[in-house]
């Protein structure tokens, strides 16, 4: 491991190509394997349901994370539970990984804010919308397990388009000056919205940014899952010793960015072609099947499982109770302020005695 | 020509970009793809030269866009929802509306910032803001918000035109509610001025943005009942048309302020403290405000219950028409 990562100063981390060859010795179990390969096939699954219940109109705007699993799976599976991630809205397969249920995210993106509520025993926060807000966050929490001498550290998930915020460049900053046990994970999926990552930033590379801030840099194929786990395995270690890094996840984006975007209008189908070549399932499928762990009748069984969970949290999804205009105001103060009552109240008259109903027009939000 | 509000905007920009060439268009998606709502559709090809889409950065933006203003420019920037424009505060509130006055006028920065803002779009968390009034907090700056896709072709054209720093405020849930007809060439409509929508003599319902509709149904409800209603379209908040507003308290004696944005330090509060600087003995009844609640906007589940109605409108009126 050391040496492949001293190997990616000059390159990209990688341990299985394209067309499955193994190229460094991993260590990995078969299990270990194999359940790498569930939880890719299990986000794929769940994120290609949410778009279509989005077009169903079941939920609202989605961000499918198709053709990240191996980003999102592979590191999410090399940290401990006692470590924290800071998700972006694209993280649903790094958050089922760390066992946020898949109806709270279902939930989330139908509009409902009982999707935000994490499990007690899980250190995830829910998706950040805001662009980059999340990485000073992330260094912060960090920092705090530093002061209070914990053995954990923190992941936090950014996309290529959040390092050009000045929240990225902070909380980098401040990493790295506070040597804070934290690892920033950019997926740089080739896009934010339609602005391609060579518009984003002149950087060659978004890893070299970490030496500006007296941290490590690392670039690896986010489309290989076990170099994913590996290089996050070690950034883990190096945080822990007070080194945070900056990974640089090169992925693609296969499908819109959004459920409002179109992506004929600015993305040119040949990249689209080169990288589908390169998919993550596909690749971990091939190598596994050379390791003799892959069947056909093997994945089918996955594919089962993962859609019994899908309609499971659908079902779930179908039977929560109404919202109450409580909901509204229960958790904006520790304790409901006077005024806050005042508002309920006055709501919750408005809604018993209603003369005129607004038409519910089925708006796409000024989206064309 | 019939356009509706997005088209409308996309018009202005044209007509603008063409007759003055040190237009310059930037922000996060506004080139290829035309903006996430399309309103720069297009311009990016008739003005490769003029139309950047920027690293995602709002801040970057807003302070670049400061710059090129100093040296001559006349940018016009978007950031995307108005959500993502609090880093760019910074910049606006200690900048863009201050140089003009640190300087005894010898820099200005003219900038122009167009936002989509307000919810009921089934919009993402954090994709429906509405705090106009903490950009109405800021002198020297102008916040102008149309209603409809004649203002809004109308009050862009005086934005650019302007000399000072202005915030365009778009409500995106009217963006493709419904169309006009709107000139084909160039027009201006005044910033600062206020539009009687309707006149009426028992009463004043006053408004801005996405509120228009809502007031406007509401008022026929209660015109159907008998009485004579009269709607204001603010259509700039800062700086406000007290003039108008005050001649129409002095004629109903009763007024109705509706705000999406929540309640506390809303616009509503500044338009009811100036009734009571200049009208207070001319009404004939408090003054009622219909808001949103002191609380982030929902999530789109619940924000049928967030944001004031027609319902909630006519029992505020019918209260104030009690006196
Ligand atoms: C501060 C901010 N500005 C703008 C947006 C609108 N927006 C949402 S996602 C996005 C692109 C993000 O790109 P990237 O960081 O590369 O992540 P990706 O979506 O590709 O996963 C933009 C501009 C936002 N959410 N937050």
């Amino acid at each position: 491991m050391k040496d492949s990562v001293n190997f990616v100063k000059e390159g990209i981390f990688q341990i299985i190509d394209e067309r499955g060859e193994c190229h460094a010795d991993h260590n990995l179990s078969k299990n270990k394997l194999r359940e790498m390969f569930w939880w890719m096939i299990y986000s794929r699954r769940a994120s290609e349901k949410a778009l279509k219940m989005q077009r169903q109109g079941k939920i609202g705007t989605f961000l499918p994370l198709d053709g990240q699993e191996a980003s999102q799976v592979g590191s999410a599976m090399a940290i401990n539970k006692e470590d924290w991630i800071f998700p972006t809205y694209r993280e649903m397969g790094a958050q089922i990984v760390r066992s946020v249920p898949l109806v709270n995210i279902l939930l989330y993106y139908a509009g409902d804010i009982r999707g935000n509520l994490i499990p007690k025993n899980v250190n995830n926060l829910p998706f950040y919308i805001p662009v980059g807000t999340q990485i000073p966050h992330a260094t912060g929490t960090a920092w705090a397990m530093k002061i209070q001498k914990k053995r954990s550290v923190v992941l936090c998930y950014l996309g290529d388009g959040a390092t050009s915020k000045g929240d990225f460049h902070e909380g980098l900053n401040f990493a790295g000056v506070m040597k804070s046990p934290v690892i920033f994970f950019c997926q740089n999926n080739g896009w934010a919205i339609s602005v391609p990552r060579e518009k984003q930033t002149a950087s060659r590379t978004i890893a070299q940014k970490a030496f500006a801030y007296g941290m490590e840099g690392l670039i690896v194929d986010g489309n290989d899952v076990i170099a994913v786990y590996l290089a996050v395995q070690h950034a883990r270690k190096r945080a822990m010793e007070g080194v945070p890094t900056l990974i640089e996840a090169l992925t693609y984006r296969m499908k819109m960015h959004s459920t409002a975007d179109d992506p004929k209008r600015y993305e040119d189908n040949k990249n689209l072609k080169i990288w589908e070549k390169k998919d993550p399932i596909k690749r971990m499928r091939l190598y596994l099947k050379k390791e003799k762990i892959w069947t056909r009748g093997w994945e089918k069984t996955l594919e089962k499982k993962a859609d019994r969970l899908i309609e499971d949290a659908v079902k779930k999804m179908g039977k929560v109770s109404q919202l109450t205009p409580e909901d509204m105001f229960n958790s904006i103060y520790s304790k409901m302020t006077p005024k806050l009552t005042e508002e309920l109240e006055y709501l919750k008259e408005n809604l018993a005695n209603r003369e005129v109903e607004e038409e519910t027009q089925e708006i796409k939000g000024g989206f064309p | 020509m019939k356009m509706n509000i997005a088209e409308a905007i996309n018009d202005a920009l044209k007509l603008e970009m063409k007759k003055n060439k040190n237009i310059v268009l930037l922000g996060e998606d506004v080139g290829v793809n035309g903006g996430v709502f399309r309103v720069t559709d297009g311009l990016k090809k008739k003005y490769p030269d003029r139309v950047f889409d920027t690293p995602l950065a709002e801040l970057g933006i807003v302070g670049t866009s400061i710059g090129m203003a100093l040296y001559g420019l006349k940018p016009i920037a978007e950031i995307q929802f108005m959500g993502f424009l609090w880093p760019a505060l910074d910049q606006i509130s200690n900048h863009a509306s201050r140089i003009r006055n640190r300087t005894m006028g010898r820099y200005t920065s003219n900038i122009v910032i167009r936002i989509p803002y307000g919810g009921e779009i089934r919009g993402l968390e954090h994709h429906t803001e509405s705090f106009e009034s903490v950009l109405s907090h800021i002198p020297g700056l102008k916040v102008v918000i149309p209603s409809t896709p004649y203002d809004a072709k109308g009050l862009l054209i005086s934005t650019i035109r302007d000399e000072n720093p202005v915030v365009f405020l778009e409500p995106k849930k009217l963006y493709r509610a419904f169309k006009e007809e709107v000139p084909k060439n160039s027009y201006t409509e005044e910033i600062g001025k206020a539009k009687i929508v309707n006149e009426g003599d028992d009463l004043t319902i006053l408004g801005w943005g996405a509120m228009m509709p809502k007031i406007k149904k509401a008022a026929e409800l209660i015109n159907a009942k008998g009485f004579s209603t009269e709607i204001i379209d603010l259509r700039t908040i800062s700086p406000y048309d007290e003039k108008t507003v005050n001649a129409s308290v002095e004629k109903t004696g009763r007024l109705v302020v509706v705000q999406e944005a929540s309640r506390t330090c809303g616009f509503a509060s500044e338009i009811i403290a100036g009734i009571n600087d200049n009208e207070l003995l001319h009404l004939k009844a408090p003054v009622a405000r219909v808001t949103g609640f002191d609380i982030p906007f929902p999530l789109y589940k619940m924000e049928k219950w967030a944001v004031p109605d027609a319902d909630r409108i006519i029992k505020a009126s019918k209260e104030v028409l009690k006196w």
